[in-house]
């Protein structure tokens, strides 16, 4: 099925690819925002990708957007015929799961929440048919995710699991938002769990917090010298269950400026991915543990 | 060459055309809310359109000038004083070293522009000097001007206008205020009923009316198409799967009450859209107080290019009559 066309405003375009999730919608998203881009189409000036779908501002005095759309269109045309493959970077994430922090937040907030009596986390094992909080943060940290989206604010990465439809976590929001999440809280609403770059408002339920700078305007953290936004839509991350020691470990490290993110540069091909998708997920976690 | 902080007003910022280019990773373009008000203090003495003034809602600082200078103001009708004697807005008003500029009541309008000769100085950030407070970034430390501060100027690179800003070349919004919309987005989630009450109702600017979004209430719910929330989506009507947020973009989440968003807009989220506010309206939603009513007013794509080309044809005679 082809993509649905319509402009916001008199600067942008918005593509929904699809109206449901999934990775292939994803995929064609990218596939086709790169496009976009290599296209270098005057009077552009950003392209946005989100989960299943895209946003291209342009300037009207420049580009008319129904030429804009046409252009867009034979993209698509044209994406609909190139490899399905994607060269981005795998990145692994250390999280320590049900850290101090972000408990004291879930328990001040308590009386917004679904389950008043529980955390986020045995809340969200329990409707997802998960025995214990382990065995869900086991399933959470056990199969990498695409970053599909990066955005709502300053750098915060959404984040969807590659694993087949039936595996895919979901969780309500809050009932009613929160004043307050710690930074780089692991948050998860929907079908998308995402990191805070930034101490604030939140609605996603809490699981976890990694001791990583996602988002430096400072610039002083060596890792985000090149740019103070670390994640891209399309890097893949894994998620490493860490304890205690090392969340302390690691947080002295990149505070002292002392630590680099484990990242490795792959080629992402969609096909080879959905004919065997744990064997291709474990073909991923070897890379990253190849030295 | 500073402008010292006596008193900040409410929420002063730094602001000029704002940062284009890192909406992708949820960094938005910011900005003056109003930027022909801002372009025209700047034309009036003698800056570059888009260098960096001030922008105050609702209540103006108190700022002194430790050189001599040049200032402007414009945007909402606010008297503006130096050394407590009124002076012109809308016009090049000379300063001297050790004068002190302060602000009356508002009176119209929500947001005023002050431009000083040279512009306000501090670091670019990402291309913009635009104060953009949850990313910490741009202005002063990434913040609202506060007392004590110390403003840095630039050199301004031509002498003021002569001429004041006519009120026939100033743009603030009627009563009710008219926004223009082209449908769109996610129009199709709502009914044909719900789509002609949300052109003919009478709306309220809401009290949550800030640099991010402008929230209205008073009209009639939405009614939604019904249909089975597609994987993902989230389970409310008004969800959709996390999509991009175009600046101008009006959501309407639970159905009751619709949010602009404006300059500091967040880039994504799950709330669907009915359609986005015309680049050439979005000045006056700046302009827009609490309680002010306001009327969305449907146009198609021709009628949205026709208002960018008379705002463009505004400017050109701004221009025009300030050079």
């Amino acid at each position: 099925m082809g993509a649905r066309y319509t402009f916001g405003g008199d600067e942008h375009l918005f593509v929904e690819v699809d109206e449901e999730m999934s990775l292939g919608a994803f995929f064609k998203s990218m596939s086709m925002t790169n496009g976009v881009k290599e296209a270098g189409l005057k009077g552009i000036t950003e392209i946005c990708p989100a989960n299943a779908s895209f946003q291209i501002k342009f300037d009207p005095d420049v580009i008319h957007p129904e030429k804009v759309k046409a252009a867009v269109q034979e993209i698509e045309q044209a994406a609909g015929n190139a490899e399905p493959v994607l060269n981005t970077r795998l990145i692994e994430v250390p999280v320590f799961y049900n850290d101090p922090w972000t408990h004291e937040t879930l328990m001040r907030f308590r009386e917004r929440h679904q389950d008043p009596n529980g955390t986020d986390l045995d809340y969200a094992a329990r409707i997802n048919g998960y025995d214990s909080a382990e065995a869900f943060i086991k399933a959470h940290s056990a199969a990498p995710w695409f970053v599909s989206m990066v955005g709502f604010v300053s750098g915060l990465p959404f984040m969807y699991q590659m694993v087949d439809r039936a595996r895919q976590i979901q969780v309500p929001k809050y009932l009613r938002p929160r004043t307050d999440t710690p930074k780089q809280t692991v948050g998860y609403g929907g079908c998308f769990s995402c990191i805070y770059s930034v101490r604030g408002a939140g609605g996603y339920q809490m699981f976890g917090i990694t001791p990583l700078t996602i988002f430096d305007p400072t610039q002083k953290t060596p890792y985000l010298s090149d740019f103070m936004v670390f994640f891209r839509p399309g890097d893949i991350v894994s998620f490493k269950s860490i304890d205690r020691a090392e969340y302390d470990a690691t947080l002295a490290d990149v505070e002292a400026g002392r630590y680099s993110p484990k990242i490795r540069d792959v080629r992402f091909d969609l096909r080879e991915f959905e004919r065997d998708i744990d064997g291709y997920n474990a073909k991923l976690e070897g890379l990253l543990n190849d030295a | 060459m500073t402008l010292k902080v006596h008193n900040p007003g409410l929420a002063t910022t730094i602001q000029d055309m704002g940062r284009p280019g890192y909406f992708h990773l949820g960094i938005p373009i910011g900005g003056a809310m109003d930027r022909l008000a801002l372009r025209s203090a700047n034309l009036l003495v003698g800056n570059d359109e888009t260098a960096a003034g001030l922008e105050a809602v609702f209540v103006g600082p108190t700022l002194e000038f430790t050189t001599d200078s040049c200032v402007a103001v414009t945007g909402a009708d606010m008297p503006v004083k130096l050394d407590g004697e009124e002076v012109p807005a809308n016009a090049a008003v000379p300063v001297r070293k050790g004068q002190v500029l302060s602000f009356g009541y508002l009176k119209a309008g929500a947001r005023i522009y002050i431009a000083v000769a040279g512009g306000i100085d501090v670091p670019v950030a990402l291309g913009s000097r635009s104060t953009y407070p949850i990313g910490a970034l741009g202005g002063i430390d990434g913040r609202a001007i506060a007392k004590g501060d110390e403003l840095p100027l630039g050199t301004p690179p031509r002498a003021p206008a002569r001429q004041p800003l006519p009120d026939t070349l100033r743009r603030m919004p009627g009563s009710p205020a008219a926004l223009r919309v082209l449908p769109g987005l996610y129009w199709h989630r709502i009914t044909e009923a719900a789509g002609k009450n949300f052109f003919d109702d009478e709306w309220k600017v809401a009290p949550e009316a800030d640099r991010m979004g402008y929230r209205f209430r008073g009209g009639r719910p939405v009614e939604f198409v019904e249909r089975e929330q597609p994987f993902g989506a989230g389970s409310d009507p008004s969800n959709i799967v996390d999509s991009c947020y175009p600046y101008g973009s009006i959501q309407v989440p639970g159905g009751t009450e619709p949010i602009v968003l404006h300059r500091d807009a967040v880039s994504g989220g799950g709330y669907f859209m009915v359609g986005t506010v015309v680049s050439a309206d979005m000045d006056l939603i700046g302009q827009l107080q609490p309680h002010m009513p306001a009327r969305f007013v449907k146009v198609d794509m021709e009628g949205a290019l026709q208002a960018r080309a008379d705002r463009r044809a505004l400017m050109d005679r701004i221009r025009a009559h300030l050079a």
